[in-house]
C-alpha cells in the first residue's frame, strides 16, 4: 500500500521592533542578560501591559503580503502555564479571535508554484531565555531580555505534501519577512522557528491520520530531514502494525532522528480566557491603508516583473528577486549600464561571488551600482573584454577607485588591432610547435589553449572573438 | 497657610508626628502592616520648605496611608501575604506619583485580607485588624486596616481598593466614608491584581469632602493602564453643600428583602425620608438579576486571580522554600507555604472554572451574566440620578465567626458587588448607628464616571443627619 504524508507548519516569526510588544524595552539582541527588562516584562505585581503600535503595523504587513483577512476586531488572551522563563504564569497571545486568518503564501515547487493556505497568524510575546550550562552549578540561569518581544505565530492548513514543499514554505516566508523588513529571518539564531505537524495515511483515504508534532528544526536542511525522517518512521511503524501517538518530538540533529518529548495525555490545559489588562484591538480601513502605502514590492511580484520587462530568464529572475537588498542593486545598476543580461551576469556572478568571500552586505561592497554600471558600459563599448572586467571588479572591490581609472592605469584597454594581434599569435604558434601539429590534425579543444596563450601575451587585452577568428584563419 | 485645605497644624511635620503617636498608641488594632516613620517626617520637612514658598500642591498637608496592595517605591509592599513579605518595589503605582506630585505625605501601608481576599480582614499573613470601637468584632474587609485607621485617627484619609466591596464595606462598619470609583477612573499601574476587570482603587475618608479631594487627584487617564478612562476629571467640589430637590433617586427593592437586618433597614429607610422630605423623588426600582451577583462574581474574580497569583512561583522576587529541590518542588512548596488557605482556596477555584470542559458552564456563562447585569443596570439607571441600598446586609460580626463559612462570608458582598460587576461609583456613607452604637451605611449608585452624583448626595447625608460619634 502507498501512503501520502500530509504537513502543517507552525512558524514563529520574532518582530525585529524597536521595543517589547507590551513595554517599552529594547529589543537589541546580544546585550548582557537581564539589561532590557522592567517592572512589566518581569511580571512584577501591578505592573501592566499597554500594546505596542508598531507589533499591530508590522502584523498588518504581514496579513497583506499573504492576502489574509484582517480582523476589524481580535482579542489577546492568556495563556496560562508554569515555567520559570515565563514571567508572569502566563503568555499573552490571542486564542479565538486573531488578528490575521485566512491568508496564503506561494511556494516554487518542482512542478511550478503552489499556494499554501494559512490558516491564522496571531500576535504574542516570547519568553525568556534558561540557561543550563556548567556556569549554573546546580542551577538554572534566567535571561528576562527576550521576555516579551513580540512574535507572530502562523499557523499553515495541512496543505504541505512533503519536505521540499516544507522547506520551500519556509525559504518563501522567510524572503517575504525579509522583503517586509518585519523580522531578521534568521532559523539558527531563532528569529524564526519552526515546528512541522506530520501524519501519513494511505492514499486515497479522506480521514488524516494521527499527527505527530515535531520541534528543534532550525535551518532549512535540518527541517527537510526531519520531516522526512518522521514520514518514513511513520510508514515503517504502520507497515509494522504499530500504531502512531499523537505525541511531540524533538528533532535530533546530531543522531538524525525524532525523540518524542511528551504524549497528548500530559499536554498542558492552557486555559485561555481573554486578557482583562487590554482592551480589544481594533483595526480600522484607515490603520490598513496607511500601512499598505509603506509596502515594498513583494518578492512574486518582483520577479515576475524583472521576466517581463528585463526579458530576463525565470531563474535569473529569481536569483536576483531572492532579496531585496540585491534586487534593489541590480536595478540601481540598471540605471547606468542600461543592459539588464548583462548587469544580470555579473551581479549574479562576481557580485554574488565577492559577497560570499567577503561575507559582507551588498550595500557595504566598494563596487557600488554606479561603479558595476561603468564596468558594465566600458564592456559594452567594447572598451574592455570579460575578463578585464573582472580584474576592474576585484580591483575596484578591494579599492573603491573608479572603474576607468583603474582600466587606464593597468594597461586593460582592450586591443582591436589586428596586425598586434597578428604578432602574438605568430609568436604563440612558433613557441608550440606540438600543439599546432595536434591542433591541424583534429584536436580542436587545443583552441582554449591557444586562446589562453594569447590572451597571456595581451595581458589580457586581446579581443577573444578576434583572437578566435584569427586562430582560425591561421591554423586551417 | 489656610488656602491649603488638608493643612491641620503649623507644619506637616507636627502632623505627621501627631499621626505617628496615635499608631503607636493603637498599635493593637493592626492596621498597619509597615509604617513608615523615616520616609514620612522626610517628606514632611520637603513639603513645610514648599509651603513657605508656596510651590506646594493641593494635598500639602494630606497624612495619607495606602492599602499594602499598592506598590510604593522603596517602601515594602506585601499585599498581607508572605509569599511577599520582602518585596519592596522598585517603582511606584501611577497615582502614588499623582499624590506625591501634590504634596501628600504617605505615612505607612494598612493591613488587608491576603491579597484583598476576604471581607473581614482576618486572612492577613500579618495577623488580623481589631475592630475599633469593639475588638473583639470584625472591621470588614478587605481595606479593613485602612477603614480602621481613618476611624482611629491613625491616617486622616487612606487609599483602598475593591474588587466586590472591599472599600465600601468596612466603611460601612467602622462608620467612615468610602467610595468605590468608576471602573477605568484611577489607573491600576502598580496596584496589585486581584481580579483586573474589577479591581478599583478608591479613598477612605472621615468626610465626603476629604474623600471627594483624593479622588480628584488620584483620578484620569494613565497611558501605563490600557483600561485606564480618557474621561476627563471634574472639580469633584463643585458637588459639595448642594441640595437634593429635584434628584430622581431609586430605591433597590431587593435590598430590604427579609436577611437584612432590621436596625440597618430602619435607619437606611429612615435616610431616604429624609431625602424625600427635601425635594428628591424616591422610585423603588429592582435589579432582578442581582440573586445571581454573588456566583457571578466569585466564577469570574477567582478565574482572573488564579491566572494573576501565577506569578509568585518563588522563581524571581517572592518567597521560595529554601529546601525545595527541582522546578516542581519549588512551585509547589513555595506556594503552598506563601499563600494562605483562602487564597489557595480562591486559585482552586478559579483553576476550576476556566478548565477544559469546565469553561463554557462557568467561566463562559458567568462573562454572558455580567454582561446582562450590565444593560439591567444601565436600564434601570434610565430617568434616575443615583440609586440607593444599605451598604451590607448585617452589622459588624465577631472575629472568626465566618471564616470557617466562606459562603456565609461571600455573601457579605451581596449588596456591594453589583457595582463591581457592573462598574458604575457607588460611594458608602454612614447614616445610623444601631443601639449598641455600631455604625451603619447607606451606599449611593451612581452612573458610570458621575462620582459627582455620589459626592452631591452622600454629603447631603453627611451634614443633614445625625450620627453617634
Ligand atoms: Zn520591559
Amino acid at each position: 500500500m502507498d501512503y501520502e504524508p500530509i504537513i502543517g507548519l507552525e512558524v514563529h516569526i520574532q518582530l525585529k521592533t524597536k521595543t517589547k510588544a507590551f513595554c517599552g524595552c529594547s529589543t537589541t539582541y546580544g546585550s548582557e542578560e537581564n539589561t532590557q527588562t522592567c517592572p512589566v516584562c518581569l511580571g512584577m505585581l501591578g505592573a501592566l501591559p499597554v500594546l505596542n503600535e508598531e507589533v499591530v503595523n508590522f502584523a498588518i504587513k504581514l496579513g497583506l503580503a499573504t492576502e489574509s483577512e484582517i480582523a476589524s476586531k481580535s482579542i489577546f488572551s492568556r495563556k496560562n502555564y508554569f515555567y520559570p522563563d515565563l514571567t508572569k504564569g502566563y503568555q499573552i497571545s490571542q486564542y479565538d479571535k486573531p488578528i490575521l486568518e485566512n491568508g496564503k503564501l506561494e511556494i516554487e515547487t518542482e512542478n511550478g508554484s503552489k499556494k499554501i493556505g494559512i490558516t491564522r497568524i496571531h500576535i504574542e510575546e516570547d519568553t525568556g531565555k534558561s540557561n543550563h550550562s556548567e556556569t549554573f552549578v546546580n542551577s538554572t540561569g534566567l535571561d528576562f531580555n527576550r521576555c516579551g518581544t513580540a512574535l507572530l505565530e502562523m499557523v499553515s492548513e495541512p496543505e504541505i505534501s512533503n519536505s521540499k514543499e516544507a522547506s520551500a514554505y519556509i525559504a518563501a516566508l522567510r524572503q517575504l519577512v525579509r522583503y517586509l523588513g518585519i523580522c531578521d529571518g534568521n532559523l539558527e539564531e531563532g528569529s524564526m522557528r519552526c515546528d512541522a505537524n506530520i501524519s501519513v495515511r494511505p492514499v486515497g483515504q479522506e480521514k488524516f491520520g494521527t499527527k505527530v508534532e515535531v520541534k528543534n528544526m532550525n535551518s532549512l536542511r535540518n527541517v527537510e530531514k526531519a520531516i522526512d525522517y518522521e514520514i518514513k518512521r511513520q510508514i515503517q511503524d504502520i507497515k509494522n502494525g504499530k500504531e502512531i501517538q499523537q505525541v511531540t518530538c524533538l528533532w535530533n540533529a546530531e543522531k538524525g532522528i525524532t525523540i518524542p518529548m511528551r504524549s497528548k495525555e500530559d499536554s498542558d490545559d492552557y486555559r485561555y480566557f481573554p486578557e482583562p489588562d487590554l482592551v480589544p484591538l481594533l483595526v480600522n480601513e484607515n490603520w490598513i491603508n496607511e500601512v499598505e502605502r509603506t509596502l515594498p514590492e513583494l518578492p512574486s511580484a518582483k520577479r515576475n516583473r524583472f521576466q517581463k520587462d528585463f526579458k530576463l530568464s525565470a531563474y535569473d529572475s529569481g536569483v536576483l528577486s531572492a532579496s531585496k537588498e540585491i534586487a534593489d542593486y541590480f536595478e540601481e545598476t540598471l540605471k547606468f549600464s542600461k543592459d539588464p543580461k548583462q548587469t544580470a551576469n555579473l551581479v549574479m556572478g562576481e557580485v554574488m561571488r565577492i559577497l560570499k568571500e567577503t561575507k559582507l552586505e551588498v550595500n557595504e561592497i566598494k563596487v557600488t551600482p554606479e561603479k558595476l554600471g561603468e564596468i558594465l558600459t566600458l564592456l559594452k563599448g567594447k572598451k574592455i573584454n570579460q575578463q578585464a572586467a573582472k580584474t576592474i571588479f576585484d580591483e575596484v572591490a578591494e579599492t573603491g577607485e573608479k572603474p576607468e581609472k583603474v582600466m587606464k592605469a593597468k594597461g586593460l584597454e582592450q586591443v582591436l588591432d589586428s596586425n598586434e594581434m597578428e604578432t602574438w599569435l605568430e609568436e604563440v604558434i612558433a613557441e608550440n610547435p606540438n600543439e599546432v601539429e595536434r591542433f591541424k590534425n583534429g584536436e580542436r579543444q587545443l583552441q582554449g589553449f591557444f586562446m589562453g596563450q594569447i590572451m597571456k601575451k595581451s595581458r589580457g587585452k586581446a579581443n577573444p572573438g578576434m583572437v578566435a577568428k584569427l586562430l582560425n584563419q591561421k591554423l586551417n | 497657610m489656610s488656602s491649603y485645605f488638608f493643612l491641620e497644624d503649623n507644619s506637616v511635620e507636627t502632623t505627621v508626628k501627631k499621626y505617628l503617636k496615635k499608631i503607636d498608641e493603637n498599635s493593637h488594632l493592626n492596621a498597619f502592616i509597615t509604617v513608615a516613620e523615616n520616609y514620612a517626617l522626610e517628606q514632611a520637612k520637603i513639603v513645610d520648605e514648599k509651603i513657605k514658598n508656596r510651590t506646594a500642591g493641593k494635598l500639602a498637608g494630606l497624612v495619607i496611608s495606602l492599602k499594602d496592595l499598592i506598590c510604593t517605591k522603596g517602601i515594602r509592599t506585601t499585599a498581607g501575604s508572605k509569599i511577599l513579605e520582602n518585596f519592596i518595589p522598585p517603582y511606584d503605582a501611577s497615582l502614588v506619583k499623582n499624590l506625591k506630585n501634590e504634596d501628600a505625605v504617605i505615612i505607612g501601608k494598612n493591613n488587608l485580607d491576603e491579597f484583598a481576599m476576604g471581607s473581614s480582614n482576618e486572612t492577613s499573613a500579618f495577623g488580623k485588624v481589631l475592630h475599633p470601637l469593639d475588638n473583639s468584632l470584625v472591621p470588614g474587609g478587605s481595606s479593613g486596616g485602612s477603614a480602621v485607621s481613618v476611624a482611629a485617627g491613625l491616617s486622616r484619609v487612606s487609599l483602598g481598593s475593591e474588587t466586590g466591596g472591599s472599600i465600601r464595606q468596612p466603611a460601612a462598619f467602622c462608620g467612615v466614608v468610602g467610595l468605590k470609583t468608576t471602573y477605568g477612573r484611577v489607573s491600576r499601574y502598580g496596584v496589585t491584581a486581584f481580579a483586573s476587570s474589577f479591581d478599583q482603587v478608591g479613598p477612605i475618608g472621615k468626610t465626603v469632602e476629604d474623600v471627594a479631594r483624593v479622588t480628584e487627584v488620584i483620578s484620569g487617564f494613565d497611558k501605563m493602564d490600557s483600561t485606564s478612562a480618557p474621561n476627563s476629571v471634574p472639580d469633584y467640589t463643585q458637588f459639595l453643600n448642594q441640595d437634593v430637590k429635584g434628584l430622581k433617586m431609586g430605591v433597590l427593592k431587593e435590598c430590604f428583602d427579609e436577611g437584612v437586618d432590621p436596625e440597618i433597614k430602619k435607619s437606611v429607610l429612615e435616610t431616604i425620608e429624609l431625602l424625600r422630605k427635601n425635594g428628591a423623588e424616591i422610585k423603588e426600582v429592582s435589579l432582578p438579576l442581582l440573586k445571581y451577583g454573588i456566583a457571578t462574581y466569585y466564577i469570574l474574580t477567582t478565574a482572573e486571580a488564579s491566572a494573576n497569583l501565577a506569578r509568585y512561583d518563588g522563581i524571581r522576587y517572592t518567597y521560595r522554600n529554601g529546601e525545595a529541590k527541582g522546578l516542581d518542588e519549588v512551585y509547589v512548596k513555595s506556594r503552598s507555604e506563601g499563600f494562605g488557605t483562602e487564597v489557595k482556596r480562591r486559585i482552586m477555584l478559579g483553576t476550576y472554572v476556566l478548565s477544559a470542559g469546565y469553561y463554557d458552564a462557568f467561566y463562559a456563562k458567568g462573562q454572558k451574566v455580567r454582561t446582562l447585569m450590565q444593560k439591567e443596570m444601565n436600564e434601570t439607571f434610565a430617568g434616575l440620578d443615583c440609586i440607593l441600598a444599605p451598604t451590607t446586609p448585617n452589622l459588624p460580626f465577631k472575629a472568626g465567626e465566618k471564616l470557617d463559612d466562606p459562603l456565609k462570608m461571600y455573601l457579605n458582598d451581596i449588596f456591594t458587588v453589583s457595582a463591581n460587576l457592573t462598574g458604575i461609583p457607588s460611594l458608602s456613607v454612614p447614616c445610623g448607628n444601631a443601639k449598641n452604637g455600631l455604625p451603619i451605611g447607606i451606599q449611593i449608585m451612581a452612573k458610570s464616571f458621575d462620582e459627582g452624583m455620589t459626592f452631591r448626595v452622600g454629603d447631603f447625608i453627611e451634614k443633614n443627619i445625625k450620627i453617634l460619634a
